[in-house]
C-alpha cells in the first residue's frame, strides 16, 4: 500500500464532559474519497471540522502529503469546503463567489477569469457567472458551491453533508453530478452523512462513527458483509438482534442455539467467534428464508408485511419472542400466519455473531 | 464553546467601562460622599425636601399618563392601517410614523407655535372671538403630556403594527371556524398574541418619558419633574444633591429597563411560527371609504399642523406676526442668516460635525463590539453588551451630569482629564448616548449572519481583515446603515446633554434655538428647527434607500 495523502492519527476533541471525537484514526490514498458516517451526535462533523481547521483537537495530528497540518488555521491550510447549507456570500454574484478563493491566491486578470470559468464549466453552469444567488435553486447553489471549494485548486476537498439540503428527487441526481466531478478532478476527499445510500454511492471507504469512536472502516462491501460490530450491522443495512447460545466453534464457524434449534454461522473473516455461552445474533433478512411450519425449525407467527416491490419483507415474531425481518415473495404469507424460519441455504452470509455486550 | 479573549477584547471592554460605566460609578461615590468623608447627608436632605418627592412622583405619574395616552392613539391607528385598505394609505402609514424621527426639540417648538399662548390656533381664537389675550397657556403637566403623547404614540403604533403583520393569518382562520365572534377573536387570540409587542412600547414609552427634558424643561413653569428638578439643582450650585437626584433617576430608568428586558425574554418565549399575515379588508362601500380615507387624511393634518406651522414661522421677519390670522409678510432672511452670518452659521457647522464624529465613533465600535463578543464569541461578551446597552437605561440628564462630574477633573492616575469645555466632551457625549442605538442594530446584524459565511471565507484563504472588508461588512451594510442614520439623527438634534455640556465655541442647533428663542427671535428659531428636521429627515430618507437597494 502506497504511504496515505491524507491521515488523520488519534485525533480526539473534548467539549467539557463528553468527547466528541475519540482517538480517531484515518488513512487516505491520494484521490481516495472516504464517507464520515454515523447517527446525529456520532462526531462525523466535529471530525470534518477538526480536518477544516475549525475546532482544535485536543491531542492527534492531522498530515497532508507530509505536512502536519494540526496547528494549522484554516486559512493556511488550502482546504476546500462545501459547507452543509451552502454559505454562499449573498452579496456577491455566482462568479465573484467563485473568484473568492482564488482572489486570496492573488489570481488577477485574465487567468481569474479563465479560471472562474474553467470551474463553472466543471459543474456545468457556465452561463450563471452573473447570476445572484438568490436567483438559484438549491441544486445550482449546491454546484456554485462545490465550484468555489474547487477554484483554488484545493490540495483536499470536504463536505459537510452534502445532499441534506436537497429534495429527495433531486439528491441522487445531484449525487452523480458531485461524484463525476470530485472523479474527473481525481481530489481526495472526505465527506460527512448520515445516510447510508451516500456514503456507499460516493465513498471508496466509508468510516462508520459511533459517539466519537470509530466503529469501522473499509468499503461498502466490506462493511456490509463483515460488519465489526453489531452497532455496524444495523446502521449498515436491515439486520436484526437474536439472542443465541453458542454450544460449539470450529474454524468453519460457530454451532449456536436459538429458541431450541440449532443453526451454523460461518465465521467471520476478520474476528475470532464469541466463547460458547450466551451470544447475539444479527441476521440480516435475505439471510432467511420463510417455510410453511414444520417442527425442528425456529416457530414464528407473521405479524406485519411490507411491500417492496421485488417482494414483501415480512416481520417475523418468533416463538420465543425475537423479532426478525425476512424477505419472500409478494403475497406468500399474510399475517397471523405460522411459520418456520430457517437460514437461507444459498449464502450462509448475513448471520453475524457477536458476544452479548459487544 | 468560549475563547480566550484577545487583549484588544479586553481593551474594548477597558474602553466602553471608561467611557459608560465609570462616569456613573462617579456619581453614585459623590452621591454619598461629603468634605468629610462618607456620608448620607445628601441623601436625607433629598427625603427631606417635598420639592424632591414631587418631582420623583411628577417623572412618575407623567410617565405612566404618556404610556395611556400613546397607546389609546397608537393601538387604534396601527389597526385601522393594518387592517384596512384604503385611498393613500401608503403614504399616510409613513406620515403617522413621522414624530419619532423628529428631535424632540423641533416637536416642542413646533407645538409652541402652534399651540402656544402666542402661536397660530391662539392667533386664530383671539381673531374670531376678539380678545386681548389667548384664553389658554401652554404650560404646566397638561402641555408635557400633549408633546409626549404626540410623539410617543409612534411606539405603539409602529410595534402593534409590527406585532399584526407577524400573526399568521391562518390563527384568525382558525377562531372563524371555531365559531369565535369579532370581538371575541380580539379578546382572546389578538390582544394575547399582541402582549409582548404592547408591553415593549408601553416600556419604551415609559422610558423615553421618563428621560424627556425638551417638553417638561419649556412648558414645565412650574411643574417640575426630576430631569429638569436634577438641571436645576445643578444650576443652583447644590451639586451633591443633584447627584443624589440622578441616583434615584438612575433607579427608576433600571428598574423599568429590568422589566423591559423581561418582557423581551417572554417575547422570544411565545414567539408563533412565521405564516401569511392576514389580507388587508378593503372596505366595501364608497361611503365607508370615503369617510375612512376623509378620517385619516385629517388626522394626518393634525399630525403634520406643528411641523406645517414651523416652516410657516420661520419664513416670517422678526416683530411681523402680531395680530393677524396668518402672516402679513414673508421673508427668506431668517434662512439667510444661517447662511450668511458666520456667529450664526456656526451652530450648524457645530452640530453636523459633533454628530458625526460621534456616529463614526459608535459604529467603529459596534462593529469591534460585534466581532468579539458575536462573532469571537470571546469571553467578556456579556460585559461588552451589558455596556453597550447602559447608556439606553440611563436618561441623558443623568449622562450630562455624569460625564460633567467624571471629566472636570485633571486626575490621569485615575483616568478623569478635564475634557468639560473642550471641544471634546460633547461628541463623547453623543458617542455615549449613540451606543445602545448603533450598538443594538449592529449586533442584531452580526447575529442574523451565517457563522459558516465566515468559515467558508477562511478556507478560501481569506485572512480576518478580508474576510471583515469584503463579506462581513457589506453583508451589515443594512444594520449599519440603520445604526448610523438612527445615531446621527439622535445627536444631531441632541437637547438634553447639550445644554449640561456646551460652550458658546461649541454651542448645537439645540441651544441656538433656545437662545433665539429667548431673544424672541422666534422666525431664526423656527428656520433653525426647520434645518433640523429636514437634515434628520433626509438622512433618514437616504438610510431607507440604501436599504432598500438590493443586496441579494
Amino acid at each position: 500500500m502506497t504511504a496515505p495523502f491524507l491521515s488523520v492519527e488519534g485525533l480526539t476533541r473534548r467539549f467539557g464532559e463528553t468527547v466528541a471525537v475519540d482517538h480517531v484514526d484515518l488513512a487516505l490514498t491520494r484521490g481516495e474519497i472516504l464517507a464520515l458516517l454515523g447517527p446525529s451526535g456520532s462526531g462525523k462533523t466535529t471530525t470534518l471540522r477538526l480536518l477544516a481547521g475549525f475546532e482544535t483537537p485536543d491531542a492527534g495530528r492531522v498530515i497532508v502529503d507530509g505536512d502536519d497540518v494540526t496547528r494549522l488555521a484554516p486559512v493556511a491550510r488550502h482546504f476546500g469546503m462545501v459547507f452543509q447549507h451552502y454559505a454562499l456570500f449573498p452579496h456577491l454574484d455566482v462568479g465573484q463567489n467563485v473568484a473568492f478563493g482564488l482572489e486570496s491566491l492573488h489570481v488577477r486578470g485574465d487567468e481569474l477569469t479563465r479560471r472562474v470559468a474553467e470551474a463553472l464549466a466543471l459543474v456545468d453552469l457556465e452561463k450563471f457567472e452573473r447570476r445572484r444567488i438568490s436567483q438559484l435553486s438549491g441544486g445550482q447553489q449546491q454546484r456554485v458551491a462545490l465550484a468555489r471549494a474547487l477554484a483554488p485548486e484545493p490540495r483536499v476537498l470536504l463536505l459537510d453533508e452534502p445532499l441534506s439540503n436537497l429534495d429527495p428527487s433531486l439528491r441522487e441526481r445531484t449525487r452523480q453530478e458531485i461524484r463525476e466531478v470530485i472523479r474527473r478532478i481525481g481530489i481526495t476527499t472526505v465527506f460527512v452523512t448520515h445516510e447510508q445510500d451516500e456514503a456507499f454511492d460516493l465513498g471508496d471507504r466509508v468510516a462508520v462513527l459511533r459517539a466519537g469512536r470509530l466503529e469501522q472502516i473499509g468499503t461498502p462491501e466490506l462493511l456490509y458483509a463483515e460488519p465489526a460490530t453489531p452497532f455496524v450491522a444495523r446502521f449498515v443495512g436491515r439486520s436484526a438482534s437474536v439472542p443465541v447460545d453458542v454450544i460449539g466453534v470450529t474454524d468453519r464457524g460457530a454451532r449456536v442455539r436459538v429458541e431450541g434449534v440449532e443453526w451454523d454461522v460461518p465465521p467471520a473473516r476478520d474476528r475470532a467467534a464469541p466463547a460458547t455461552g450466551p451470544a447475539q445474533l444479527l441476521v440480516r433478512p435475505e439471510a432467511l428464508w420463510l417455510v410453511p411450519a414444520a417442527s425442528g425449525a425456529l416457530a414464528g407467527t407473521i405479524e406485519s408485511r411490507r411491500f417492496t416491490g421485488t417482494g414483501s419483507a415480512y416481520g417475523v415474531r418468533t416463538w420465543g419472542g425475537a423479532m426478525v425481518e425476512v424477505y419472500g415473495a409478494a403475497g406468500a404469507w399474510t399475517v397471523g400466519d405460522r411459520v418456520s424460519i430457517v437460514p437461507s441455504r444459498r449464502s450462509g452470509g448475513g448471520l453475524h455473531l457477536y458476544g452479548v455486550d459487544a | 464553546m468560549k475563547r480566550p479573549s484577545s487583549p484588544v477584547a479586553w481593551a474594548l471592554v477597558a474602553i466602553l467601562a471608561w467611557m459608560v460605566a465609570y462616569p456613573l460609578v462617579l456619581v453614585l461615590l459623590d452621591a454619598f460622599r461629603g468634605s468629610q468623608g462618607w456620608t448620607l447627608e445628601f441623601v436625607r436632605a433629598f427625603a427631606a425636601q417635598q420639592t424632591e418627592w414631587r418631582a420623583l412622583w411628577g417623572s412618575l405619574w407623567i410617565s405612566v399618563a404618556s404610556v395611556g395616552l400613546a397607546a389609546a392613539i397608537g393601538v387604534p391607528l396601527a389597526f385601522l392601517f393594518a387592517r384596512y385598505d384604503f385611498p393613500g394609505r401608503r403614504v399616510l402609514g409613513a406620515v403617522v410614523a413621522l414624530p419619532a424621527v423628529l428631535p424632540p426639540l423641533v416637536g416642542v417648538l413646533a407645538f409652541l407655535f402652534l399651540y402656544g399662548e402666542s402661536g397660530f390656533i391662539a392667533h386664530l381664537v383671539r381673531t374670531i372671538f376678539r380678545l386681548d389675550q389667548a384664553p389658554w397657556r401652554l404650560e404646566g403637566a397638561g402641555a408635557i403630556l400633549l408633546v409626549h403623547a404626540y410623539s410617543m404614540y409612534v411606539y405603539f403604533y409602529l410595534f402593534t403594527r409590527a406585532g399584526l403583520a407577524s400573526l399568521d393569518a391562518s390563527v384568525f382562520e382558525a377562531a372563524a371556524s371555531l365559531g369565535a365572534g369579532r370581538w371575541r377573536t380580539f379578546r382572546y387570540v389578538v390582544l394575547p398574541l399582541l402582549r409582548p409587542s404592547l408591553t415593549g412600547a408601553a416600556l419604551l414609552t415609559f422610558m423615553t418619558s421618563l428621560a424627556s427634558f425638551s417638553a417638561p424643561y419649556i412648558f414645565g413653569g412650574g411643574f417640575r419633574v426630576m430631569t429638569t428638578q436634577i438641571i436645576a439643582t445643578r444650576l443652583n450650585g447644590n451639586d451633591s444633591l443633584a447627584m443624589v437626584e440622578t441616583v434615584s433617576l438612575t433607579l427608576l430608568a433600571l428598574l423599568a429597563l429590568w422589566l423591559l428586558q423581561r418582557s423581551d425574554a417572554e417575547e422570544t418565549a411565545g414567539a408563533a411560527g412565521k405564516g401569511v399575515a392576514p389580507e388587508r379588508a378593503r372596505v366595501a362601500s364608497p361611503a365607508g371609504r370615503v369617510a375612512l380615507a376623509a378620517l385619516s387624511w385629517s388626522l394626518a393634518l393634525v399630525l403634520l399642523l406643528p411641523h406645517l406651522t414651523l416652516l410657516l414661522v420661520s419664513f416670517v421677519p422678526i416683530g411681523t406676526w402680531t395680530n393677524e390670522a396668518l402672516p402679513p409678510a414673508y421673508t427668506i432672511a431668517n434662512y439667510a442668516t444661517l447662511v450668511q452670518d458666520p456667529v450664526r452659521a456656526r451652530p450648524l457647522v457645530n452640530s453636523l460635525w459633533m454628530a458625526s464624529a460621534a456616529t463614526a465613533a459608535a459604529v467603529a465600535l459596534s462593529i469591534a463590539a460585534g466581532v468579539f463578543s458575536v462573532r469571537q464569541r470571546s469571553r467578556g461578551s456579556g460585559l461588552i453588551e451589558g455596556l453597550l446597552v447602559l447608556p439606553w437605561a440611563v436618561p441623558g440628564t443623568v449622562f450630562a451630569i455624569a460625564l460633567a462630574t467624571a471629566f472636570s477633573v485633571a486626575s490621569p492616575l485615575t483616568l478623569r482629564f478635564v475634557l468639560v469645555g473642550t471641544l471634546w466632551i460633547l461628541p463623547l457625549a453623543y458617542l455615549v448616548r449613540n451606543l445602545p442605538i448603533t450598538g443594538r442594530a449592529v449586533l442584531a446584524g452580526f447575529r442574523r449572519l451565517d457563522p459558516a459565511l465566515d468559515e467558508a471565507a477562511a478556507t478560501l484563504g481569506a485572512g480576518r481583515w478580508r474576510t471583515l472588508a469584503r463579506i462581513t461588512l457589506p453583508l451589515l451594510r443594512p444594520a449599519l446603515v440603520a445604526g448610523a442614520t438612527l445615531a446621527f439623527v439622535t445627536a444631531f438634534g441632541d437637547f438634553v446633554t447639550s445644554i449640561m455640556l456646551y460652550t458658546y465655541d461649541t454651542r448645537p442647533i439645540s441651544l441656538e434655538i433656545l437662545s433665539s428663542l429667548r431673544n424672541s427671535d422666534v422666525g431664526v428659531a423656527a428656520a433653525y428647527g426647520v434645518v433640523l428636521m429636514l437634515v434628520s429627515g433626509l438622512v433618514f430618507t437616504l438610510g431607507a434607500e440604501r436599504e432598500r437597494a438590493p443586496t441579494g
